[in-house]
């Protein structure tokens, strides 16, 4: 972590408050406050700020306020920074069912790492996962905490269709695929959770400083849920 | 009032400015890519500047108007016409129900819009009538125009037929190139122009880079000269602000625009500044490109710049309030009320 955060330019509409050049929890927690700290004492002309791993960025109308005024601002929220005590973070429980025609790579993470299905399985929904971000598609968390026991290299030849809610492993990461998209991760599972809605608020079913826990279910508990609609 | 869809053109969408408070759910901001002729058209029709129009690149559609109604088409010439007459740009006018609007061969610039008074009246999702086609939301059902769609449109309190943007301030989207040079665009330095050699910093403000025929809306791949980086491409993944200059570890620019992905892991040389993304906006495929690095201060005077050329359509307005007292010196009624754009008058007897 910096001493001092960076105040780097995003053009004239954005401006990126960098507080460190690694991915760690305790980064994560200074990036959730400094948004709390925003979201309680808001400045005006700010739009709306964007959590990242290492950094909040603040967009904002340069009309309403101009850039430099605003890193000043924002230095004097920075000392108030510490007075913001982090409300408990949310576990949100995601339910997966492992394997068969649902998570058709779960025998190549086994394979690739020495361990049976059922281990690949007890290791994954054993971790609690850090949420540090949104993004890359609406609705996709950046996850921290897969165990380096089942890390597994992307396929060679990606999917061109994957369906929503597929759960799945690329390098030291993993992470759910929120709507049918093409993608290259091994997929071990499926959650029958609607985790992307453009028509609810919020759209998505986590935010970022979020923990997130797997927790497996059979196809019975699946379809169980996939019918009762979006459960939150 | 409602549009009808006779030809949807190759790429028309509903647009206004864009989708703000769900980034950081993943959720990009879309919106028109050349935002001041959007504002510009929505003030020529007596409509706010965030309502919604139609975005139009490059080959346009054939519309039919189910009822009389006030419009302005704005931004690219893509040669529009009503009932094969042409249409004036940077002007409200007036048209008659069943009138038809066609375009023809697009002669300067890549996106036009088209503004009627009242707006188009799509339901918003997360705040916003923008069109995010990726993501399948927004706009009309979520996708470009098709033929037989028909698109409501919401009720005026006042059109405002006649009014124009005075001619200097109109932009020259159709200046011709000067040594292959079509767009000069201004940027800030930044984030990270300190990932790259001191050499390509250089380079890229001193070449001409060539807009490839892989740029959408989400952003324009560059071909020009390749950009070398200190010690490697990837950053930790942060977030991309519109205009955004991104360069990959193959070392040609991208510059992310209105339906980016909110985050990203490549380092971003620069970004281009907010009264420049029109000009961007403006380019087709194959148009060149150079890139001027200014100060956040010169960003800003340009962009009031930009402002007052908007001023300059509001100011009409005054021309409309006397327009209303004459109407009301010649009628009989005991009280009539003026109202738009936040400003309410009430003249009474």
């Amino acid at each position: 972590m910096y001493s001092e955060p960076r105040y780097l330019p995003g053009g004239d509409r954005a401006l990126i408050v960098e507080f460190a050049d690694e991915i760690s929890e305790e980064v994560s927690q200074m990036v959730r406050r400094f948004s709390l700290a925003l979201a309680r004492y808001p400045l005006p002309g700010v739009l709306e700020t964007v959590p990242t791993y290492r950094s909040l960025v603040v967009y904002f109308d340069p009309l309403a306020m101009e850039g430099p005024r605003l890193v000043e601002k924002l230095k004097g929220l920075q000392k108030r920074i510490l007075e913001i005590d982090l409300p408990p973070a949310r576990t949100v429980l995601v339910p997966v069912l492992y394997g068969s025609e649902y998570g058709p790579d779960l025998g190549d993470v086994a394979s690739h790492n020495g361990l049976t299905p059922e281990e690949v399985i007890a290791i994954h929904a054993s971790s609690t996962y850090l949420i540090y971000m949104l993004g890359f598609t609406p609705g996709f968390a950046y996850l921290g905490g897969l165990s380096p026991r089942i890390v597994c290299p992307r396929l060679d030849n990606p999917r061109e269709q994957i369906p929503g809610g597929s759960v799945g492993i690329a390098g030291i990461q993993t992470g759910i695929y929120p709507i049918d998209s093409p993608g290259g991760w091994r997929i071990i599972g499926r959650t029958p959770l609607r985790l992307y809605d453009p028509d609810v608020d919020p759209p998505a079913l986590f935010q970022a400083g979020d923990y997130l826990k797997f927790s497996p279910i059979d196809e019975e508990g699946f379809y169980r849920i996939a019918e009762g609609g979006r459960s939150r | 009032m409602t549009i009808r869809v006779l030809k949807p053109g190759i790429f028309t969408t509903v647009q206004d400015l864009g989708r703000y408070g769900y980034q950081q759910y993943g959720v990009p901001v879309a919106g028109a890519m050349d935002e001041f002729a959007l504002r510009a058209g929505n003030l020529l029709v007596g409509n706010a500047e965030s309502d919604a129009a139609l975005e139009i690149t490059l080959l346009g559609p054939k519309l039919e108007l189910l009822e009389d109604a006030v419009l302005a088409i704005t931004g690219a010439d893509l040669d529009a016409s009503v009932g094969g007459k042409p249409l004036p740009l940077w002007k409200s006018v007036a048209l008659r129900k069943g009138s038809q609007i066609s375009f023809g061969r697009p002669r300067s610039g890549a996106r036009a819009y088209l503004a009627v008074a009242g707006g188009i009246d799509v339901p918003k999702v997360m705040g916003s009538r923008s069109t995010y086609v990726r993501g399948k939301f927004g706009g009309f059902h979520g996708r470009p125009l098709q033929a037989g769609d028909e698109l409501p449109v919401g009720r005026s309190s006042r059109p405002t037929p006649g009014r124009k943007l005075p001619a200097h301030l109109v932009p020259r989207y159709g200046a011709p190139e000067y040594g292959g040079i079509r767009g000069i665009v201004r940027v800030i330095l930044g984030p990270q122009d300190d990932y790259f050699t001191s050499e390509s910093l250089e380079l890229f403000l001193s070449s001409i880079y060539r807009v490839s025929p892989v740029s959408d809306r989400m952003g324009y791949r560059l071909e020009g000269p390749k950009l070398k980086h200190r010690q490697g491409a990837d950053i930790i993944s942060d977030a991309i602000p519109p205009g955004a200059v991104q360069v990959p570890g193959h070392g040609a620019p991208i510059v992310m625009l209105a339906d980016r992905q909110t985050t990203g892991g490549y380092a971003k040389i620069a970004t281009v500044i907010s009264a420049d993304l029109p000009v961007l906006a403006q380019l087709r495929p194959g148009d060149g490109v150079s890139f001027k690095s200014v100060s956040m201060a010169e960003a800003i005077t340009a962009l009031r710049e930009q402002q007052a050329a908007l001023q300059a359509i509001r100011k009409q307005l005054f021309s409309d309030v006397f327009a209303l007292l004459k109407a009301f010196a010649e009628a009989s009624a005991s009280e009539m009320l003026y109202q738009r754009e936040g400003l309410k008058l009430t003249v009474r007897r």
